[in-house]
């Protein structure tokens, strides 16, 4: 009997695949497409604690192997989201993981306080590529000290186990792994998207109205895993892998670099199916390479 | 229910130049109606995200659909490629089609006024035929660049049809609200496909009359979730909270009196 359960932080998924924030909305859109209640567990799209409009259009535009997107984190605010959101969660019996974005800490912590009391949500995700509108608009993740202010800030205020989602726009990964461990983080996930350009040759713009936009796709695979076994290598506390997972082998990629779980990214776009085509294919792997649980193949390499 | 699923090209010719006619066998074509779109996959994994193409046509016997399109890059470049028997593979159907009894209700003295311009003009034509076969009067006016026209004939099937052409050569010279004024076309309300400079002077046309407009914005997924395609809207939208609304789900057909474009 193939056993496919992981454990994060005390909680337990069915499998190990999950969905990359902002690439599944709550859910609601792509159950018309698989069954929630196969997927480990529903990441949502981030929110804030007001509503966001968002960035002008075009917001995304296709490169070579992925996209890029300058959606602007658009979300209706925590209190619809709540209202909303979570009641359609209710129904399904997956684990529910919400990703918080804010302009401050002090947004940050409006979010998780409100949050904190909500039964349906067993993770918090902290989208720590947000800019710091407070200090000069520098992501909160690429900074060091930033980084290690905002997870003790959102560990003070709430006892839901969080994530703490890493970008890659750093030079050093493992540094950044060990500095939210160290403050207080129970897990990390990444990667976030890699900043990227596109110039449209025949209208002589930018292809996105922002300029600039986070990459991802199956093109930037290769660097999420390098940074996957190069952060999970440097702490103890879980990480959850991301960065172009189209199928089950891909995840499988993932967990043999360190991660505990994968998530589906961009692909949710191009194939709806994606999520249920990875965890069938992980059990595939899983009868094929006669592995009884799956937990064992994390970090083997 | 929407769906990913693969369908067979029963055939494909070209119309002007650039401008494609495909016709695939599908089970999506069960549901699909005017307005709507599909997402086409292309087969080179380098391009990965659905080609966003508007339906032109839906077969009598709901087995197949009709997408008449522009070459506009490497993905549609692909498509031009397919040839009878080949597989493709689709989305959809995806976004809300045109509401033929709301259209039916509003036109009751002169008709709907079909106003289709470059690679907006193939949408119009399913609405035509849904329109005429409600028995609502339509009076269709379709803009191109020059001569090289496509899909009028069928068009005069299902409605009186006036041609613009930017160059004169063919119609009106001007756009289609040149052919409007020149012709002296009187009309209940209007539904259009095109540019926005040209939606944008619709809305402004059209006055008090109601009108209704297919919009387009680079989509990535299709479906309402990436939040990708959006368009300012007047009032709060239902979804969005912030006065967005998905061109993809909430749309691609909107009331011109709905949105800021």
């Amino acid at each position: 009997m193939r056993k496919t359960e992981v454990t994060i932080a005390g909680v337990t998924f069915k499998n190990p695949i999950m969905e990359g924030s902002g690439t599944f909305g709550s859910g609601m859109e792509y159950s018309e497409f698989v069954d929630l209640n196969k997927i480990g567990a529903v990441v949502t799209k981030g929110v804030a604690n007001v509503p966001w409009p968002g960035n002008p259009t075009p917001r995304v535009c296709e490169v070579y192997g992925g996209m890029l997107n300058a959606i602007g984190l658009q979300n209706p605010g925590i209190e619809v989201f709540c209202e909303r959101d979570l009641p359609f969660l209710e129904k399904y019996d997956t684990k529910v993981i919400v990703n918080v974005c804010g302009k401050s800490v002090s947004d940050y912590v409006e979010v998780v306080e409100r949050l904190s009391d909500e039964k349906r949500v067993d993770m918090l995700e902290i989208n720590v590529s947000c800019p710091n509108v407070k200090e000069g608009a520098i992501a909160f993740g690429t900074d060091k000290g930033a980084l290690e202010n905002i997870t003790k800030e959102i560990k003070a205020h709430t006892k839901k186990p969080v994530i703490m989602k890493l970008t890659p726009n750093v030079t050093d990964i493992a540094e950044m792994a060990r500095v939210a461990e160290s403050a207080g983080a129970d897990a990390l996930s990444l990667i976030n998207t890699i900043t990227g350009m596109k110039i449209d040759i025949e209208r002589r713009r930018f292809a996105l109205a922002n300029k600039t936009g986070g990459m991802s796709g199956p093109a930037i695979k290769p660097i999420a895993v390098r940074m996957v076994y190069q952060a999970s290598h440097a702490v103890k506390i879980p990480v959850i892998g991301m960065g172009g997972v189209a199928t089950g082998e891909d995840a499988i990629e993932f967990m043999m670099a360190g991660a505990t779980a994968v998530a589906v990214g961009m692909m949710n776009f191009v194939n709806p199916y994606s999520t249920i085509e990875c965890v069938e294919g992980i059990e595939r792997y899983m009868d094929n390479h006669k592995i009884e649980d799956i937990t064992e193949i994390i970090g083997c390499v | 229910m929407k769906s990913k699923t693969v369908g067979k090209v029963i055939s494909q010719k070209c119309l002007a130049p650039g401008i494609y006619d495909l016709e695939i066998e599908t089970k999506i074509a069960a549901e699909a109606k005017a307005g709507q779109f599909v997402g086409v996959y292309t087969k080179d994994a380098s391009t990965l995200l659905p080609r966003p193409i508007s339906i032109c046509g839906v077969s009598d016997d709901k087995k197949s659909l009709r997408l008449v399109y522009r070459v506009a890059g490497k993905g549609t470049g692909e498509f031009s490629g397919l040839k009878e028997g080949d597989d493709v593979t689709l989305l959809g159907v995806l976004g809300n089609g045109y509401d033929i009894e709301e259209l039916k209700k509003i036109a009751t003295s002169n008709g709907v006024l079909l106003l289709g311009g470059g690679i907006g003009v193939p949408p119009m034509l399913e609405l035509a035929k849904e329109l005429n076969a409600a028995g609502v009067k339509v009076i269709s006016v379709m803009g191109y660049r020059d001569d090289k026209t496509f899909l009028l004939d069928e068009f005069k099937k299902y409605s009186d049809t006036y041609v613009a052409s930017e160059d004169g050569s063919v119609g009106t010279k001007g756009n289609v609200l040149d052919a409007v004024k020149e012709n002296g076309i009187a009309f209940d309300c209007i539904c259009s496909c095109g540019p926005l400079p040209m939606l944008r002077a619709i809305k402004e046309f059209a006055g008090d009359k109601p009108a209704f407009i297919s919009l387009e914005e680079r989509m990535a997924c299709g479906v309402g979730a990436c939040l990708g395609c959006v368009v300012k809207t007047k009032e709060v939208d239902h979804h969005s909270h912030v006065n967005n609304a998905r061109i993809c789900t909430d749309g691609p057909v909107f009331a011109a009196s709905e949105v800021e474009i």
